[in-house]
């Protein structure tokens, strides 16, 4: 895996190989935090830190792991780092720790974490890993902004905090949507987000496993 | 006080589920709701885990982690020992532990059970549905009995949740979807919709 380029490892989480779009792995504790653009852009470089720690901490240490406990050693790395960001972020964004709740605590069991870990910084160098777990963290920001931004937009019509949309009540034209603020919008969002993916590359497409037949018509059988 | 653990109850069950609301464990939520049975059993383990590991994490914090937790020990100082940051760290070595014993203990003296939840025990670890209740528990600060409550109803909900989804699924596979929306996408955009059901309890006072 030598071969692997700087650039590669840490675009092509990115775009080609996105965690959450293709790899479905990590939605799990961030889309409640999603609502507005700029928790997401906590949360995202809080997930960046922690995934490109993790990974560099557990490459250079892989030589001396058992193979039979490294889930736990895995994990007791990921927890102080996230230990040390949820103590930063209450040190020095009070507010925002409060807003992102028991989610900082949920990267812990974030499945790109641990499974960059796994599958990546056990093989790999230090530096390599520390660049792979980069860009795995940035596709995941990327996905958790792009969702944020529509939500925050059409939910309270702005973006950042800042007002784009003027909304009615204080005397513009838009009529804030409640319902992207609410949780089920945020699986709307990215279904359509892994939509519009997936047409453009037609090969991550997954195989139905059923194809009907066009036109055809349901066999009923006769009643007796 | 029974009327305050039945709306304790129902409120971890429908109005705060796990799944839909906070958008927990959705890993596992999603990977395994292909097959009613494989969900069924899944969501089986998780309220049988979730019932043990909130109020044994509850324990944990209130006789070693709190501010002051440690004044049993009658040491000197013990009064103002405050290890709550070493919370995280506890709790998923706790959930982490207890997975494999009951892993053991199932295999030793269950195994029909064992036979039938196995696979999906290891799972649970990193389902963070179960770390979560632990952190929601700490952070509304439930006493222990509300902690048994609330780890029965929060894995009861996420059952409920991952069978019905489940279900879905099974008659989704006969419909046709457009092909970039196949699979993962369709799923998601069923889940907001139940999401979004499961919205109309968020009335309910009790």
């Amino acid at each position: 895996m030598a071969a692997d380029s700087v650039k590669d490892v840490v675009l092509s989480p990115v775009f080609k190989n996105n965690p959450i779009a293709l790899q479905v792995l990590g939605i799990c504790s961030a889309l409640a935090v999603t609502n507005s653009m700029s928790v997401s852009l906590v949360m995202g470089l809080a997930v960046i830190a922690v995934t490109a720690c993790s990974n560099l901490f557990v490459s250079l240490i892989r030589q001396h792991i058992p193979s039979s406990i490294r889930i736990i050693v895995q994990m007791t790395i990921i927890a102080s780092l996230v230990i040390v960001v949820d103590q930063v972020l209450k040190a020095y964004a009070y507010e925002m720790s409060k807003q992102l709740s028991v989610f900082v605590g949920l990267i812990i069991t974030n499945c790109i974490v641990m499974g960059r870990a796994e599958a990546y910084a056990m093989q790999n160098g230090p530096i390599m890993s520390f660049l792979d777990g980069v860009g795995n963290g940035l596709g995941y920001a990327v996905i958790l902004l792009i969702v944020g931004f529509f939500r925050e937009l059409f939910g309270s019509g702005s973006v950042f905090g800042f007002t784009v949309l003027t909304p009615v009540q204080d005397g513009g034209w838009y009529v804030p949507n409640g319902l992207m603020l609410l949780p089920p919008s945020a699986f709307f969002v990215i279904g359509l987000i892994i939509w519009v993916l997936r047409s453009i590359r037609t090969e991550q497409v997954e195989k139905a496993e059923y194809r009907i037949v066009a036109n055809s018509k349901a066999k009923i059988k006769e009643s007796v | 006080m029974f009327e305050h653990y039945l709306s304790l109850f129902v409120k971890a069950v429908f109005v705060e589920n796990m799944a839909l609301a906070f958008f927990l464990g959705m890993c596992t939520f999603l990977a395994v709701s292909k097959k009613v049975s494989s969900a069924i059993g899944l969501g089986i383990a998780v309220v049988v885990v979730l019932t043990i590991t909130v109020p044994v994490n509850n324990l944990i914090l209130t006789y070693l982690l709190k501010e002051g937790a440690l004044t049993w020990t009658g040491l000197e100082g013990a009064e103002n020992i405050d290890l709550s940051f070493l919370g995280l760290l506890s709790y998923i070595g706790v959930i982490a532990a207890l997975v494999q014993i009951l892993e053991m203990f199932l295999d030793k003296f269950v195994p029909s059970l064992y036979n039938a939840l196995g696979v999906f025990l290891p799972l649970i670890t990193v389902n963070c549905a179960i770390l979560g209740a632990s952190l929601f528990m700490v952070e509304r600060s439930y006493n222990f009995g509300e902690s048994v409550i609330y780890g029965a109803g929060a894995g009861f909900g996420w059952a409920l949740a991952i069978a019905a989804l489940a279900g879905i699924r099974e008659k989704l596979k006969y419909s046709d979807v457009p092909a970039s929306l196949q699979g993962l996408g369709i799923t998601f955009i069923t889940v907001g919709l139940m999401s979004l059901g499961f919205m109309s309890f968020s009335g309910i006072q009790l």
